[in-house]
């Protein structure tokens, strides 16, 4: 087995430490390294997108990045999405929305659609399809899914005017 | 997935250094989203060194000049080449096939060096570079470089003309001629996050009247053991008139020249129908890109 490497990242605007195996991808690190449990595991093999995290402002499917890769790179996971006394106007918009069942893939289209929002404050029905098609949801058939992003972005743009 | 090391290469000469040193116990990793799914489902089992060659500065350039064209380190992901302004004024060939593969979440890691060296045949990055003309600089043992037309990599399916100790440190498109384009199609049931069923590159220059074919370059995805360049094709388009009957001929060619086989994606009839349908697409578009249409 490889000894263990030392990584120093940024993860959710707070420096963190810790020790990975090459092998370990970053998904793993973050679960099974970190505890930070809030990213899910689904296909691992970057096709369902219950993953997804943002890194240097820009999303992927952790279980395709390596934990060593992590080093020096601002992440950001679900984790930090929340503010301690209120959730986030696209989690708010989810709830409200009922964009989720089973929840296994909320954290990966969160951060995804948190990721478009930052990019396209007021995106089209067809480009939150198009950007979500890399997040897979076997429970809600999308559409509440959808209509809960559009009302999000609706929600935010209000409030940065 | 299976222990191994990971080197953080700085330089072309470190990285080429592992990989002589190693053999087929060294693998090149940019964004990861091939080598690391093909790691974890143990079909590569020999690897004992991952080489990360995203620290390595050459293979991060995006660049243009008049002179030589579109530099594209090997290691620079989709996000960088569809989003950048020369690429989608110049190559939208280019930001056709960076922008469709995989998920937007692969974009942000996939090169189109990694899409090339992985060598699939369905690559949907390939066929508009061949048929754009790029060229491949390749790296290799005692600082040594050469370049080689990028339709010569293919060995065959995952396999590339690459000897021990060569890594891919960028490809080169020329400069776009005047009154040319291109474009790339492919089928997929799926709009998005699929493999092609069969995918067309097409890159045409037309005369200063725009109503006949200079030159024309056809590459199909998905049909065959490589991406294949159909010089027929490119054939029927020189010197012929911009008509439905000349692109019909260049299909036919491109249908003539396709081997696919039966799979759970397509069969063997399907395919080639597709081949025919997306070269009359496919030219059709890149005609009028050329047009400025």
């Amino acid at each position: 087995m490889a000894d263990k490497v030392r990584v120093q990242s940024t993860i959710n605007e707070e420096t963190v430490d810790f020790l990975c195996e090459p092998r370990q991808s970053l998904l793993e690190t973050l679960r099974d390294v970190l505890g930070m449990t809030g990213t899910k595991e689904g296909c691992n093999d970057g096709n369902c997108g219950a993953c997804t995290v943002i890194i240097d402002g820009r999303m992927v499917t952790s279980c395709l990045v390596l934990g060593v890769e992590a080093s020096g790179k601002k992440i950001e996971t679900i984790e930090g999405v929340s503010q301690p006394d209120h959730l986030h106007p696209i989690q708010q918009a989810f709830l409200e929305g009922a964009a989720l069942q089973c929840g296994i893939c909320t954290p990966g289209f969160i951060m995804a659609s948190k990721a478009l929002l930052q990019v396209e404050p007021k995106p089209s029905e067809e480009r939150i399809r198009l950007w979500l098609a890399g997040n897979l949801c076997r429970c809600t058939g999308y559409d509440k899914i959808v209509r809960s992003v559009q009302s999000a972005a609706t929600k935010m743009s209000g409030e940065r005017r | 997935m299976q222990a191994f090391e990971y080197v953080s290469a700085k330089s072309v000469g470190e990285a080429v250094g592992v990989l002589s040193q190693h053999g087929e116990g060294a693998r090149l990793m940019a964004g990861g989203t091939d080598v690391l799914v093909q790691l974890r489902a143990g079909r590569r089992p020999q690897v004992k060194v991952l080489v990360d060659v995203k620290g390595i500065g050459e293979l991060n350039e995006l660049s243009y000049n008049d002179r030589q064209g579109l530099i594209i380190g090997a290691a620079v992901p989709c996000y960088r080449i569809y989003e950048d302004p020369t690429v989608i004024k110049r190559y939208p060939g280019i930001v056709d096939s960076a922008s469709i593969i995989g998920s937007v979440q692969i974009q942000g890691r996939a090169s189109l060096g990694g899409n090339i060296c992985n060598a699939t045949p369905s690559a949907d990055g390939i066929p508009p570079l061949i048929a754009l003309g790029a060229v491949c600089i390749i790296a290799g043992p005692n600082n040594s470089r050469r370049e080689l037309p990028l339709e010569q990599l293919f060995a065959g399916p995952g396999r590339t003309t690459l000897q021990n100790g060569e890594m891919l440190i960028s490809v080169r498109v020329p400069p776009p001629p005047a009154n040319s384009g291109a474009q790339y199609l492919r089928f997929t049931p799926r709009n998005e996050m699929d493999i092609a069923v069969a995918g067309v590159g097409a890159a045409i220059t037309l005369n200063a009247a725009k109503n006949t074919f200079v030159s024309g370059r056809v590459v199909l995805a998905a049909v065959a053991p490589i991406p294949l360049l159909v010089p027929a094709a490119g054939q029927a388009l020189a010197g012929k008139p911009v008509n439905d009957e000349t692109i019909g001929k260049a299909a036919e060619a491109a249908v003539a020249a396709a081997v696919p086989i039966t799979d759970m994606r397509g069969t063997i009839e399907y395919r080639k129908h597709l081949v025919g349908v997306l070269t009359r697409r496919a030219l059709q578009g890149a005609i009028q890109r050329a047009k400025g249409v």
